[in-house]
Formats: C-alpha cells, sequence, structure tokens
C-alpha cells in the first residue's frame, strides 16, 4: 500500500515538477533530493502525530490506572469521542500563547534550546528500518549514528537550564547533565552487547540476525543487557521514576520551568519523540524488529503470514510506549543519590560482566542464538 | 562539485567556530563553538567516508566529554571584566608560544604534506566496505599491544582521579545504601498499644 502511494507520488508530482524546473542536466539529482524529502515526510508526519496522540494516550492510560477517566470532553464536531480531539486542542493552545523570555536570560540560546532537544531524536529515524526494504538511509553505523544523536538530547536540557537565568532551571539542568552522563555509559555498554551478538553495526541486519522464532531474538541471551537498556532509556529520556531534571515537588519544573507558550511545548514534544525512539530502539535491537512473535512455529505461523512485517515493530514499539506509561503511574520518584548509585555502581559491573558472557556464548557458537 | 561545495561550506564553519571559540568572551559560548567545530570536523570526516571515526567523534566528544566540560564551566563564577584585564600585557607571550608551537608543528610534519601533488584523490569504495570492520581489524591485530597499553594508561587515570577525590570524603557524610536495603520493619517502626481514643468531632481534641 505504502509503495503505491510513493510511486503515485513520485510518477505523478515529482516527475512533472523536476521536469519544468529543473535543467536537464541535473534532473536525476533533484529527483533523488525530492524523493528523499517525501520519505522522510512520510517518517515524521506519522512521528509528530504519534507525539500527540501519545499525550492524550498517556493522561488516560494513567487516569484509568488511578481509577479516573482522563480527558473525555473535547471532541469534533460536537461529538466529544472520548476526549481525542485533546491533543489537537492542547497544540492550538500552546501555539497561541505568547512566549515569554525572562529579564538576564540569554536570548539566542533561549531560544535555541528547545530545538536542540527535539532535533535529534526526529533526526535519528533516519537510520531505522521498519521492514526489510523501508529504511531511509541504510548505512552501516547505523547503531552508532542513533546512539551518537541519542546522546546529543542533553544539550538542549543544558543550555535551557543555563540561558534561562533561573536557579530552579540550572538546578535541573546539571542534574539532568550528570544523570544523562552516567546512564548514556550503561546504555552503550548494553549496545555493545548487541553488536558482539548480531556482528554487525547496521539495524537492518541486527534484525535479520534474530530471525528464527520468539525466542532467537536478543531479549533472552542478552536479557540483563535488554532490562538495562531500557532502564537507561527511561534515565535519558528523564521520564519517571527518574524525573529528577524536572522534580515538580522540589525545583518546580527544573529546566523548562521559565518557558511557555511554543517553547515550552516543543521541549514537550521532544520529552515524547525521545520515549517513542527509545521503544522503537528496545523493540528493534532487543525484540526482533520487524520479525513475527509467530515465526518458526508450526500452524501459526502460515496464519500471521498476510500481516505486514511492519505491523509487528509497530505493534512491539506500542507495547514498549505503554510501559514508560506504566512505569509512570506506578513507581514513586528515584532519590538523587540512588539514581546515580544505580547507573554507576550497579548497571554499568553488571553490562560488563554480560558482555563477557555474551562474548562466551559468540566463541562457542551456543545454540539456539549463535550457530 | 557538490562534494567541493560541501566541503568548503563545513571547512568554513569549522575555521570560524574554531576561531571564534577563542574570541567568544562568555565560556559557554566558547565551550558551544567547540561543540560545533566537532561536528563540523566529523562532516569533513564523513566526506572523506571514514563513517566510524566521524560518528564516534560526535558520540565521544559531543555527546560526553563537552557535555562535563559544559556542567564545569557553567559552575564557575566568572567575571567577565577581570577576564577582559591584561590582554596586553599577556599578548606577546601568546604570540611567542604561537608561533613556536607552529614551527614545532611544521618541523615534525613537514612541508611535503601540505603540497597538493601529493594528496592523492579519495579511493571510492562501495557501498558494502565496512570501515568500523577495517579498523577494528587493524586495531586488534597490527596494533594489539598499543592498544592494551593505552587501556592500561587510561585504567590508572581513572584509578588516580578517583583515589584523588576519594581524600576528601572522610569530611563528607554520605549514606550506606546497604544499609538502607538491609533495614527491617522492626529497626524503624514501634509500634505501640493504647486505648481507643473516644470519637471526637473533625478530628479535634475535647480538651
Amino acid at each position: 500500500m505504502l509503495e503505491i502511494i510513493y510511486q503515485f507520488i513520485s510518477q505523478n508530482l515529482l516527475l512533472p515538477l523536476t521536469s519544468f524546473l529543473v535543467p536537464l542536466d541535473y534532473q536525476p539529482q533533484a529527483m533523488t533530493v525530492l524523493q528523499t524529502i517525501i520519505k522522510i515526510l512520510a517518517i515524521l508526519i506519522p512521528v509528530l502525530l504519534t507525539v500527540a496522540y501519545f499525550t492524550y494516550a498517556e493522561r488516560k492510560v494513567i487516569g484509568f490506572i488511578q481509577g479516573r477517566i482522563g480527558p473525555n470532553r473535547v471532541g469534533f464536531f460536537g461529538f466529544s469521542l472520548w476526549g481525542l480531539g485533546q491533543p489537537i486542542a492542547d497544540a492550538v493552545k500552546l501555539i497561541v500563547k505568547e512566549i515569554v523570555i525572562p529579564t538576564g536570560s540569554n536570548r539566542t540560546l533561549f531560544i535555541m534550546a528547545p530545538v536542540l532537544s527535539l532535533a535529534p531524536s526526529l533526526a535519528a529515524w533516519a537510520v531505522l528500518p521498519f521492514d526489510d526494504t523501508k529504511v531511509l538511509a541504510n548505512i552501516n553505523a547505523g547503531l552508532l549514528y542513533v546512539l551518537a544523536l541519542t546522546s546529543l538530547a542533553v544539550y538542549g536540557v543544558i543550555i535551557a537550564g543555563w540561558a534561562s537565568n533561573s536557579k530552579y532551571a540550572f538546578l535541573g539542568a546539571l542534574r539532568s547533565a550528570a544523570q544523562i552522563v552516567a546512564y548514556e555509559i550503561a546504555m552503550g555498554f548494553a549496545l555493545v552487547g548487541v553488536v558482539v551478538a548480531s556482528g554487525s553495526l547496521n539495524l537492518g541486519e541486527i534484525v535479520n540476525s534474530q530471525s528464527g522464532s520468539i525466542i532467537h531474538w536478543f531479549w533472552l541471551p542478552l536479557f540483563p543487557l535488554f532490562v538495562i537498556y531500557f532502564i537507561s532509556g527511561l534515565a535519558e529520556t528523564n521520564r519517571a521514576p527518574f524525573d529528577v531534571a524536572e522534580g515538580e515537588s522540589e525545583i518546580v519544573a527544573g529546566f523548562h520551568v521559565e518557558y511557555g507558550g511554543m517553547a515550552f511545548s516543543v521541549f514537550f514534544m521532544a520529552e515524547y519523540a525521545n520515549m517513542i525512539l527509545i521503544a522503537v530502539l528496545s523493540a528493534i535491537m532487543f525484540c526482533g524488529g520487524w520479525l513475527s512473535p509467530f515465526e518458526g512455529i508450526p500452524g501459526l505461523e502460515g496464519l500471521f503470514t498476510w500481516v505486514p512485517p511492519m505491523f509487528w515493530l509497530l505493534a512491539k514499539t506500542s507495547f514498549f510506549m505503554f510501559l514508560f506509561l506504566w512505569f509512570r503511574a506506578t513507581f514513586p520518584r528515584y532519590r538523587y543519590d540512588q539514581i546515580m548509585r544505580l547507573g554507576w555502581k550497579v548497571f554499568i559491573p553488571i553490562t560488563i560482566f554480560w558482555l563477557v558472557v555474551v562474548s562466551a556464548l559468540v566463541v562457542t557458537d551456543t545454540p539456539p542464538w549463535f550457530n | 562539485m557538490i562534494e567541493q561545495i560541501i566541503f568548503y561550506l563545513f571547512g568554513g564553519i569549522l575555521l570560524l567556530s574554531a576561531a571564534m571559540v577563542v574570541v567568544m568572551r562568555n565560556p559557554i559560548h566558547a565551550a558551544l563553538f567547540l561543540v560545533l567545530s566537532f561536528f563540523a570536523s566529523a562532516a569533513i570526516w564523513l566526506l572523506l567516508q571514514a563513517e566510524f571515526l566521524a560518528i564516534t567523534l560526535v558520540l565521544v566528544y559531543v555527546g560526553a566529554v563537552m557535555v562535563l566540560f559544559l556542567f564545569v564551566v557553567m559552575m564557575l563564577d566568572i567575571n567577565l571584566v577581570t577576564l577582559r584585564e591584561g590582554f596586553a600585557k599577556f599578548l606577546p607571550i601568546g604570540i611567542t608560544v604561537a608561533v613556536l608551537m607552529v614551527t614545532a608543528m611544521g618541523l615534525v610534519v613537514g612541508a611535503d604534506y601540505f603540497m597538493s601533488d601529493t594528496y592523492m584523490a579519495i579511493k571510492s569504495v562501495g557501498p558494502d566496505y565496512s570501515n568500523t570492520k577495517e579498523l577494528g581489524m587493524t586495531l586488534y591485530t597490527e596494533y594489539l599491544y598499543q592498544f592494551e597499553v593505552a587501556g592500561a594508561i587510561l585504567l590508572v587515570a581513572i584509578i588516580a582521579a578517583i583515589s584523588l577525590s576519594m581524600n576528601k570524603s572522610k569530611i563528607t557524610k554520605s549514606k550506606k545504601p546497604e544499609d538502607q536495603v538491609f533495614v527491617k520493619k522492626q529497626d524503624r517502626l514501634r509500634i505501640v498499644k493504647m486505648q481507643s481514643e473516644p470519637n471526637t468531632k473533625n478530628g479535634e481534641s475535647e480538651a
């Protein structure tokens, strides 16, 4: 279906456009650029829509967990539709609000900070494979690229905290910087385990090396790394129970206390986009990406061949996204020294130990994963 | 053609941001320009088809080192006025050091490397060529001992840094997580048997 739409757009829209506007010599290049832009839009528009409705899902899910109803009033055309219009109403409200720039703040950096926190989490989608063929940039060092970009998200927080010229914001920024640096190491080591197990940095090859059945996926041989990766992901995205950078009970809202209107909502979008990114990365690296969970089971395998592979990736991603909400509704906030201890003294030793175990499993060709 | 445009674009950004690191008065701005110059040099490395090194540069220097740098610089209490003083006084020393460094580097590297005819065009390789794999093969076979020595040196540095910072810890009071974990209910909670209070209105005591 997606291929048909894509072909239709490039035949009927892009081809005439380039043949009119671009000199003959550069037409192939122009066509490639336009096609890439179409592909980028085809990834980013659904991602941003998911971000919008993820906020709605969060309020609903946490509402149900706490025995409330959640937003149920704003709908479309006079129908309340379980509150489905809420994210749109919120977006409109935030867009029309004034952005207040505090006196004594650093104006340029103050405006730049939200952009710096959103851009990396969207750019990382470039290398994520949606199925065997659907990937925007199939690069060799895909995993490194993702790791590098997720490590950049901290700049938005730090710069926002400093440029606001406010003590609460600054405290939030410092907390966040120390926390993200600590958990990035554990996260990096967990991903080294994935690289050792799959023998590749290319995300598509990582998924393909997990094929077989549900027990061939890396969650089983790399179970400690899988758990640590997801928990570090929670810490990296500053989500509960690791949300001390915001800590509304202690430092009001942390790094974005001075932000309002659209500038605030870009931070908000960045947080949710980062969560979706961590969810989809967990699905790709530990839960077989687009591979069907019924693969290798006689009988059931044949029943589900009609399901497009992308559906499985999205289903797994949704599950991990749900975990983010579930954790937020369940756990109280960690104390800061406990966060640091967990990162440095528990996670890093475990990941290093399990790295040795995985290497041993790979070297000895242990079935069923590495033969 | 397009590669040349990209090279000059990022080369320009690199030179400009590197100059700004020195010129900028505010140390935070200087550090952020250093980040930008790392990005620009990563882009130039990508043009040389060294994708592993380029991404590692961003990952290590931008993602970790510069974050800690900013962390420290932000906490310094810097007076910008005193920072500007003595510029003329230190200028001769600065110029001497700069000239010395440039001559030393020139003597080591040699002029041969900077002639355009000694440069070879980058050998274009297919998409299947993995830069990471090649680097790993060279690093872990040919340069294994050097790699191990570098690792040992870094380990010594880590131990030294930790022992330096541990010196002060005798006067700081820190919690012991292992004690906290093993706390039992009996250690903290005392249940006292007592008579139930007579029913009062709105929790107010009758007395």
